[in-house]
């Protein structure tokens, strides 16, 4: 147990370390919630098994030899050199980057969001206009099973804001592109970010996330997200993270009276990697979709956690995860759809299946619903198997090399996943994204 | 065309096929007729090189080499194909897209070029057509949800497009409607040159109407008892299998899996 203490203590001392760097222009209050964050972290450490919640995710394990320095906010690497390394622009598609957690203005383009739709760092509306996050810093709940949403409070220095305007529709996904990898020595950065959507809107908002070479870093990012009554998100997430990346992405996600939450996660990338999302039910009629994908090999380590709160009548929701696992790779998953007693006529639906490739190949899967209503539609189902022989067989018989009739099963089974994403353009890169992904497996294997 | 010669194979210690023979040269069409059990859905299967069977004794040309050495792709890119008894239902992946990688498997090993989506989808026309095969069902997952009979089928179109030297037909016949064996009997007769070979495996007399063989063996007990020319079906129709039975033997189920 020391070494615990240990791990937690050299993220104690970095947080005293800190204190000049953060609190530059924090606010009273801020500070104050930092030294809250700070301590709710110190008394619970960083995770290990023994933690309910992370029972099957050893974070500790993979902190613990690596001691991670702040991510500054300086401006290397050069603009230049990252340039390089995004996806093309195509010149429409508003575009904010972020570099090892810190916003790189001269490489976005905010400007291309319409009107009714804004942008802003994390760390220039904490300087320019601090109290217009204090109500949502301040009121962003925080259970005590979160060490890391309390360590990201007490860091939090930048991140994307970004304000949908009341019945505004935007049509373009926005895209938020993280680069990580590109420090010198491991880092550690906490982003702190926040989507509102004011009633009857519309947005897509994706997240890629990029990372470079095979140098590790720790990103722990929190995303607190408001969706206001008959609005409707569409949240979507590409994680590659770099071979040795630590990250754990914590999403809290209000939804109003008739509105929509949908959120997909294709996960590729990182050597551990935890999306934990909670969504709140909050008005009559919300709906939300949870659901993502993942593509593991070696010693990759994948966890979606998930706790989906039906607070009021007539919510629905909707989970459906798939993913492949090889090598010595492992895929966690762990959802909780909790119906409150008040919460009669709702309806859930929560499926996870995992395709082991290999016989050293892990899954472990925590499906929980905690039902109080009486008047309620709820299915779950959770399994893990390997390729169908049967199938094999038909599809070699008909002259396909064995990998591609492989391929082919495992791309139709993650397909199923991928069919959750109602944004067609980007269903239909995650398709192709997927059969380039085990093309490159088997050649990687050959 | 193909030499089986003595052939003995067991699934899990059990013996299903023992001593078994049979030539079949290019241009013939030969019938195993058979009660359940007798070994002739074995016989298709490690034709076809599914895994399982223990092959203890004997051995199986095809065009003078050693067959058994083959993958199963690799005795599909040779020109073997099994029309399954019981097709496989692959959910997720679309027909369409299944039969243009077999075929451009084949080709490729042809030294041909591959087709692209278009000139695929305009060459399979051409055949569904004839099999009277809805363009619906190149849209749907492979065999899932298809009924017995589109099933079937599905099976000769994969022959019709993938051109086989020799063709095994796995009681093809089983659960079809009469309009539906008239199709799948036409697709085969279709399928007849001079350069082709087929065996077909059945139960019935019946679809032997249609598809008339040049030679018949009664396979019982795992090995070919008699043979004959097409009368012998007819016999076989009205007298029945209880000849070839032996009364003690336990039999094995039709079409039995390795475990």
């Amino acid at each position: 147990m020391t070494s615990v203490a240990a791990s937690a203590s050299s993220f104690l001392d970095q947080f005293t370390r800190a204190q000049q760097y953060l609190a530059a222009s924090d606010a009273p209050w801020l500070a104050r919630l930092r030294d809250e964050g700070i301590s709710q972290f110190a008394s619970a450490g960083v995770p290990t098994r023994q933690d309910e919640a992370w029972k099957f995710t050893d974070l500790h394990r993979v902190l613990r030899d690596t001691e991670f320095s702040i991510a500054d906010n300086d401006e290397t690497p050069s603009s230049t050199d990252v340039t390089e390394l995004l996806p093309l622009d195509d010149g429409t598609t508003p575009r904010v980057i972020f570099v090892n957690g810190s916003f790189r203005p001269e490489l976005s383009t905010p400007d291309r969001l319409p009107k009714n739709v804004t942008f802003e760092s994390f760390r220039r509306k904490l300087a320019i206009e601090p109290a217009a996050l204090q109500e949502n810093l301040e009121g962003f709940f925080v259970p005590s099973s979160q060490p890391l949403l309390a360590l990201n409070t007490a860091f939090m220095a930048d991140g994307f804001l970004l304000h949908i305007g009341q019945a505004a529709r935007v049509d373009v996904p926005i895209e938020i592109i993280l680069v990580g990898g590109l420090s010198e020595g491991p880092v550690a950065y906490h982003p702190r970010n926040l989507i509102v959507l004011e009633d009857d809107s519309q947005a897509t908002v994706l997240e890629r996330h990029i990372g470079i070479g095979d140098d590790t870093y720790f990103t722990n990012s929190a995303t607190e997200i408001r969706v206001g009554d008959s609005a409707t998100l569409r949240h979507y997430s590409e994680q590659r993270e770099n071979s040795q990346a630590v990250r754990v992405a914590t999403v809290h996600s209000q939804v109003g009276h008739e509105a929509t939450y949908e959120t997909f996660e294709l996960a590729m990338g990182g050597r551990l990697a935890r999306r934990e999302v909670s969504v709140r039910l909050a008005g009559r009629g919300a709906h939300c979709n949870i659901s993502g994908a993942y593509l593991l090999r070696n010693r990759q380590h994948c966890d979606n956690t998930t706790v989906i709160e039906h607070k009021v009548p007539g919510t629905s929701c909707r989970e459906v995860f798939k993913g492949a696992v090889d090598d010595h790779a492992r895929s966690v998953f762990q959802g909780k759809i909790l119906i409150n007693r008040q919460a009669q006529q709702s309806d859930g639906h929560q499926m996870s299946k995992a395709l082991l490739l290999a016989p050293t190949a892990e899954a472990d899967m925590k499906p929980e619903l905690e039902i109080y209503a009486d008047d309620v539609r709820c299915s779950h189902g959770a399994t893990t198997g390997r390729l169908d022989n049967e199938a094999l067989y038909y599809l070699r018989s008909r002259g396909l090399a064995e990998p591609l009739a492989r391929r082919l099963l495992i791309e139709s089974f993650i397909k199923e996943a991928l069919d959750e994403v109602s944004f067609d353009a980007l269903r239909t890169a995650w398709v192709d994204e997927v059969a380039s992904w085990l093309v490159r497996k088997d050649e990687a294997a050959a | 065309m193909l030499e089986i010669t003595n052939l003995h194979a067991a699934i899990d210690g059990k013996e299903i096929l023992r001593g078994f023979d049979l030539t079949i040269h290019a241009g013939e069409v030969h019938a195993i007729m058979g009660p359940n059990g007798s070994g002739k859905s074995t016989l298709a299967h490690i034709l076809a090189g599914r895994d399982g069977y223990d092959i203890t004794e004997g051995e199986v040309l095809y065009k003078g080499a050693n067959l058994l050495d083959l993958s199963i792709e690799e005795r599909a890119l040779e020109g073997i194909f099994l029309a399954f008894q019981y097709p496989v239902e692959v959910p997720g992946v679309p027909n369409a897209t299944f039969l243009r990688e077999a075929v451009n498997s084949i080709r490729a090993h042809q030294g041909k070029d591959e087709f692209d989506a278009m000139e695929f989808l305009k060459w399979v026309r051409t055949k569904t057509k004839e099999l009277d095969i809805p363009d619906e069902m190149l849209k749907r997952s492979v065999n899932a949800g298809f009924s017995g009979g589109e099933k079937k089928r599905n099976e000769i179109l994969q022959m019709a497009l993938l051109e086989p030297s020799f063709a095994v037909l796995d009681e093809t016949d089983s659960g079809l409607d009469i309009d539906a064996l008239k199709v799948v009997a036409n697709g085969v007769n279709a399928f007849r040159s001079p350069e082709r070979a087929t065996l077909i495996i059945t139960h019935y007399q019946r679809l032997l109407d249609y598809i008339v063989p040049d030679h018949v063996h009664v396979l019982a007990n795992g090995k070919i008892q008699r043979s004959g020319d097409e009368g012998l079906a007819k016999e076989l129709e009205k007298q029945g299998y209880s000849d070839y039975v032996e009364t003690t033997a336990t039999q094995d189920k039709a079409g039995a899996s390795p475990a």
